[in-house]
């Protein structure tokens, strides 16, 4: 399966990726080339195999609500490359923020 | 479904509504990692390297959290899925450290649902239909401070990672009124079943809500007509229920409108997003992420399925209590109020619910203290605020005034008086009591206190003696200037006896 340069584009936009058009070229092949290889997985036939959502045969992992101490503030914000002193710095962004 | 005409029958359009509500689960700790979910702490105090997304981490799931789920969506009458699991919704934005949100996308733990709304007053009644409840954490709060003019975003990630519960309705809804009352049911559900507190101040509880308009056309030349759809609006920013009624009720006028101008119909424009400006009352546009609707989800390869069985299912609901429903009907069975009294009092939470039947228990009368609860106790701790739980005066300390006014000591607005004396003084029932100069009067002083009126009114004792009766209303006035104690039904009775007996 071959990707177009307009797929490379999109997921680049959506990785938020300045990519130059040598970049696009160079990745829609490279790309392609994973791609390719994942495809051959398509010529196994799976009409009896049921479908996995997980590697690892294991389920119901928990553990339970129970308070474990947090960072420290200064922990928490000493690999940020902007903060005050408690909270991290972004340039200005407008618009919603929370749970989608 | 009860389908029934909710919008006002002199609208010439049928207002469709959906509502998409996350409320956050009321757990200590946050949905993958042990910080604490705790509201109002510092900023970036309640973080560490899995809710902030640090290389390395790994997030396990809080069993409670997910109880409280399946407890939500059981008392939302969802079916359980046997197996669920979770999946990445990838975007960027700064309050997502880790750049994608752990929520469910294909299969989510419960989904067809439904939850009714009746008024009590009657104005309406809808079953909604849930199409899913899942499981998500929530993001971190980005704040902007526009006035102070600098060009910095601050990022508090105390939030980050918390349990919520997405539940998504079927647009059902016909009415503004309609999505307003089916939330105060919905919040008074999960308030009752322990599953969140949903104090929208604290944003324990948020309301999207999708709206358009269905426009009956008529056929034109003998042809049939057909229901024109407005395109759907998705309204955000709505802080409190009273909001998602006012903007409700601005979005269908506007769409009303818009419509009678440009004639646009569902499908020929994207689905557009407005936020409600609460001191304006208006709902403005809002600018989309972009590519937002590309999520690229994939299954969490960081999380291990949950499987679900009939056996945990049948546990899950045996610990869940009754829900308000339930509760409205047995309170109303077994105290002998009306639906619309037990509607009252369901409605203030179980605590008061706990307070009125304590009340109820010692009175032996439900009506009587269902009266007192309404008129008396409500109504002071609206005017005061705070919980019942606060309330300075007590179900005994009631229940020892009305045991007072039934004994005859006193009618039930000198009844009134006292419980006022109470509360603000503090004092016992008994010595307030004295302080107002209340003693019972005997049936000695009563006889005389009568026989004196009597004497003073031979009109009235005429008019009562030509059958009357309703004069004898002239003496209760007179009788309370002399002696303010004196109860007004046992003085008319005592005239009337007294003039039945005159030659
Ligand atoms: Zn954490």
């Amino acid at each position: 399966m071959a990707l177009t340069r307009q797929d490379v584009a999109k997921v680049g936009l959506l990785a938020r990726l300045a990519l130059s058009g040598d970049d696009v070229d160079r990745m829609t092949g490279e790309l392609s080339k994973i791609v390719g290889f994942v495809s051959q997985l398509e010529e196994l036939d799976t009409n009896n195999v049921a479908p996995l959502a997980h590697p690892l045969d294991t389920q119901n992992v928990f553990r339970a609500d129970e308070p474990k101490p947090s960072l420290t503030t200064a922990e928490a914000l000493q690999s940020a490359p902007r903060h005050d002193g408690s909270c991290f710095l972004v340039p200005a962004v407008l618009g919603e923020s929370g749970a989608a | 479904m009860s389908k029934q005409p909710a919008t006002a029958a002199s609208d010439p359009y049928i207002t469709v509504i959906g509502l998409e509500v996350h409320v956050q689960l009321q757990t200590q700790t946050k949905l993958f990692c042990g910080c604490s979910t705790r509201f109002g702490s510092p900023p970036n105090t309640q973080v560490c390297p899995t809710c902030l997304g640090l290389p390395g981490s790994l997030p396990v799931m809080n069993r409670l959290a997910f109880d409280l789920a399946v407890r939500a969506a059981l008392a939302l009458n969802c079916k359980i899925a046997p197996f669920t699991k979770w999946d990445r919704k990838n975007y960027f934005y700064p309050d997502l450290p880790k750049g994608y949100q752990i929520s469910q996308y294909d299969l989510p733990f419960s989904s067809d649902g439904h939850l009714e709304v009746i008024d009590p007053k009657g104005a309406f009644s809808r079953k909604v239909d849930i199409i899913r409840v899942h499981l998500e954490e929530d993001a971190g709060k980005s704040m902007h401070d526009e006035a102070a003019g600098t060009a910095d975003t601050r990022i508090d990630l105390n939030r980050a990672g918390t349990p919520l519960c997405e539940i998504v309705s079927q647009p059902d809804l016909r009415s503004p009124q309609e999505a307003r009352g089916w939330l105060n049911e919905l919040k008074l559900l999960l308030v009752y079943l322990g599953v969140s507190d949903c104090n929208m101040q604290e944003g324990s509880l948020r309301v999207d809500a999708n709206v358009n308009l269905h426009i009956p056309l008529p056929g034109e030349g003998g042809a049939e007509g057909r229901i024109a759809k407005t395109p759907i609006v998705e309204i955000k920013n709505m802080n409190s229920f009273r909001s998602v009624e006012r903007a409700l009720i601005y979005e269908a006028a506007r769409q009303w409108e818009e419509w009678q101008a440009t004639k646009v119909e569902m499908g020929k424009m994207p689905k557009q997003t407005r936020g409600w400006d609460d001191p304006a009352g208006i709902t403005r546009p809002q600018r989309q992420k972009e590519e937002s609707s590309d999520y690229r989800y994939f299954p969490e390869p960081d999380l291990v399925p949950v499987t679900v069985s009939d056996a945990e299912i049948a546990t899950a609901r045996a610990a869940m209590g009754d829900p308000p429903t339930v509760l409205r009907a047995a309170l109303a069975e077994k105290w002998k109020i009306s639906a619309y009294d037990a509607d009252v009092l369901v409605n203030q939470g179980r605590d008061l619910v706990a307070w009125y039947e304590d009340l109820a228990t010692r009175v032996g009368e439900g009506k009587v203290a269902s009266n007192w609860m309404q008129q008396d106790v409500l109504r002071t701790l609206n005017e005061r605020g705070g919980t019942i739980a606060e309330f300075p005066v007590t179900p005994e300390q009631v229940a020892d005034i009305i045991g007072r006014v039934q004994k005859g000591d006193f009618d039930t607005s000198r009844g009134r008086e006292i419980f006022a004396e109470v509360l603000t003084s503090g004092k016992a029932v008994a010595d307030v009591v004295a302080s107002m100069g209340i003693a019972a009067v005997s049936d000695d002083d009563l006889v005389a206190l009568c026989q004196e009126l009597l004497a003073a009114n031979p009109k009235i004792v005429a008019d009562v003696k030509g059958g009357k009766e309703q004069a004898a209303a002239g003496l209760i006035g007179q009788a309370k200037k002399k002696n303010p104690n004196a109860n007004p039904g046992k003085v008319r009775q005592m005239c009337l006896d007294l003039i039945k007996a005159l030659p």
